[in-house]
């Protein structure tokens, strides 16, 4: 009880952190529901007439859904095809032994420090003359490796006990059965943290998918939001219909895996 | 950036042959596992990152003509880049928006410190408030505080108003521009660094505290004689990132201000001159040198950063 008491004023710091947190979200989820002309009076008004035809109206004047199925499609295949890409090679430079394995691992560390801005125009230009502009591929492609997910994954391996490993090697199972039946299946927690990860950075991701796409149906969300302003009447009710619509997604999953996006980010922190 | 654990050394399971005085070590078969299991990755790497990023440094020396064809120009692009008459206003811009943004990093470990005192249910709900601006799509994040943000018909100004202040149309006056994207950096940056800090004042032993208490600290001394020196790693860590992604900063240039913007001329970051080079006016090489220094400044602040370390950083 006196625990309780002493604790009110931490609450009410944390309590005013939290609303200025939301405000922003609060008043765009009422902008949503007004009419273009009550979100545009002075002084606001702060009671919406909860005109839900902006959500439909979204749907009516962009191509929201097939930016949708975009965003999911290349979600999926970065997620699938990093975990798979940097789980062997994580495996590999925790466990496995071979001349100059240091020396790449060092190599594939400095691709995590260089600036986005210094690989960007020639993977542009690469993928302008693949022939690959304005596709699903062109934005997927590079989002497949990841130099940070072998970076996460390693440091996992590294500390998980060795003896069930050795114990199925001993039984006689290859690198690969061992990789495969036995490491996956314990490393499933790091694993679905980086998958987590993953799947919040490949979804809100801008500047990629923005130089390589220019068809509005070819765009994911994130694109297809950037190019709207601006180009239409800033309607903003429903601008602020397809905000929301389109951050929803990570925001339901942050509070089903809230865990796991906390470890992940956590360990990134850490060590 | 993290340390790099070395490899335990692998204790030989059964003391199989081994090639002679390899420094690997492990039965060439197994390298051969080795190499297969990287080889996927390192070939994805290499393609789109390592070659890119070499293939960035030349083309920094290099002109491109209006119909392809390369012609090599030596440092023109670097001298033509570090007299452009943008480059003081942006990199001015970026230098402003990195040093404002750093003021996320004290809030967020007294946000962190309170959090750390309040109840594992509680703390579940604030982290979900508090991560709402990280989770959520940046131009989606962009687009409400435009909204916020607008000079006639924005709640901030009315919010002014009613105090008698008379606000700026923030994001379409250069004057101001700055300052309203530092605001949205450092209130979306919180809830991140609230994480890791949290995750930092876990590691902390108890009976610290508990030796402070007896020592008749109370919990502010405590805070500044326990809390913040074994916290400092993670302080280092997310101002060495806040720094690095503040001097990148483009994606709220784009978004908040949107290309017809008035007030954009007076807005770039350096991110943003790279972003034109390349994308807008076709200046492939330029861009490209744009790029290197970039990340020549980014290298030596960086360096700094961890030669100034020892001078606050306790590590245990």
């Amino acid at each position: 009880m006196s625990r309780q008491q002493r604790l009110w004023p931490v609450h009410v710091v944390l309590a005013v952190g939290a609303a200025a947190m939301v405000a922003p979200f609060f008043w765009q989820l009422l902008t949503s529901l007004q009419t273009f002309g009550e979100a545009t009076s002075v002084p606001p008004t702060f009671v919406p007439g909860w005109h839900w035809s902006n959500y439909a109206e979204v749907f009516r004047s962009t191509p929201f859904l097939a930016q949708f199925g975009n965003t999911v499609l290349i979600t999926v295949v970065r997620v699938l095809t990093q975990l798979l890409f940097c789980s062997m090679a994580a495996y590999a430079f925790a466990r496995m032994r071979f001349p100059g394995r240091d020396a790449l691992f060092l190599v594939i560390l400095s691709v995590l420090m260089v600036p986005g801005q210094l690989y960007l125009l020639p993977q542009y230009r690469m993928v302008m003359n693949l022939g690959l502009l304005n596709t699903l591929t062109g934005i997927v492609l590079p989002g497949m490796f990841s130099a940070f997910g072998t970076f996460m994954l390693r440091q996992f391996f590294l500390s998980l006990p060795r003896d069930i490993e050795e114990a199925a090697r001993l039984d006689g199972a290859g690198p690969l059965r061992v990789f495969w039946s036995i490491v996956l299946p314990l490393a499933r927690p790091g694993l679905i943290s980086l998958g987590v990860l993953t799947v919040l950075w490949s979804w809100n991701d801008l500047l990629w998918p923005l130089v390589v796409t220019s068809d509005a149906d070819r765009m994911p969300l994130s694109v297809g939001l950037a190019t709207l302003q601006g180009e239409h009447v800033t309607d903003y009710p429903v601008l602020m219909a397809g905000s929301l619509l389109a951050s929803l997604p990570m925001i339901v999953m942050f509070i089903a895996a809230q865990r796991r996006i906390t470890e992940g980010i956590a360990f990134t922190g850490s060590k | 950036m993290a340390t790099i654990e070395a490899t335990p050394a692998a204790a030989p399971a059964a003391a199989g042959p081994r090639p002679r005085r390899s420094r690997a070590g492990g039965h060439p078969r197994e390298w051969v596992w080795g190499y297969l299991m990287v080889l996927p990755l390192l070939a994805g790497l290499g393609v789109f990152y390592l070659w890119p990023i070499a293939q960035s440094v030349y083309f920094s020396f290099t002109e491109w003509g209006a119909f392809g064809g390369q012609r090599w120009v030596g440092t023109a692009n670097y001298r033509d880049f570090l007299s452009d008459p943008e480059l003081p206003k942006a990199a001015w811009n970026t230098l402003r928006y990195s040093l404002l943004v750093l003021l996320a990093v004290p809030l967020s470990v007294v946000l962190a410190a309170l959090l750390n005192q309040v109840r594992d249910r509680h703390v579940a709900l604030y982290r979900t408030l508090y991560f709402l601006p990280v989770v959520s799509m940046p131009a989606a994040v962009a687009m409400v505080w435009r909204w916020l943000y607008n000079g006639d018909y924005g709640l901030i100004n009315y919010l002014l108003s009613l105090v008698g202040v008379d606000g700026p149309h923030w994001v379409s006056d250069e004057r101001f521009t700055v300052y309203a994207m530092a605001v949205v950096g450092v209130w979306a940056s919180l809830g991140y660094n609230m994480i890791i800090f949290s995750a930092g004042l876990k590691s902390i032993p108890r009976h610290y505290y508990e030796a402070a208490a007896i020592d008749g600290a109370g919990r502010v001394r405590q805070f500044f004689a326990v809390t913040l020196p074994l916290l400092s790693p993670s302080i280092f860590f997310v101002s060495v990132l806040s720094v690095i992604g503040g001097l990148q900063m483009f994606d709220t240039v784009l978004m908040m201000l949107g290309k017809s913007n008035p007030a954009l001329a007076g807005s770039k970051t350096v991110a943003y001159l790279f972003y034109e080079d390349a994308f807008l006016d076709n200046r492939q090489g330029m861009a490209s040198a744009v790029a290197v220094v970039l990340m020549a400044v980014l290298l030596l602040l960086t360096a700094v950063q961890f030669r100034l370390q020892k001078k606050w950083v306790h590590y245990e």
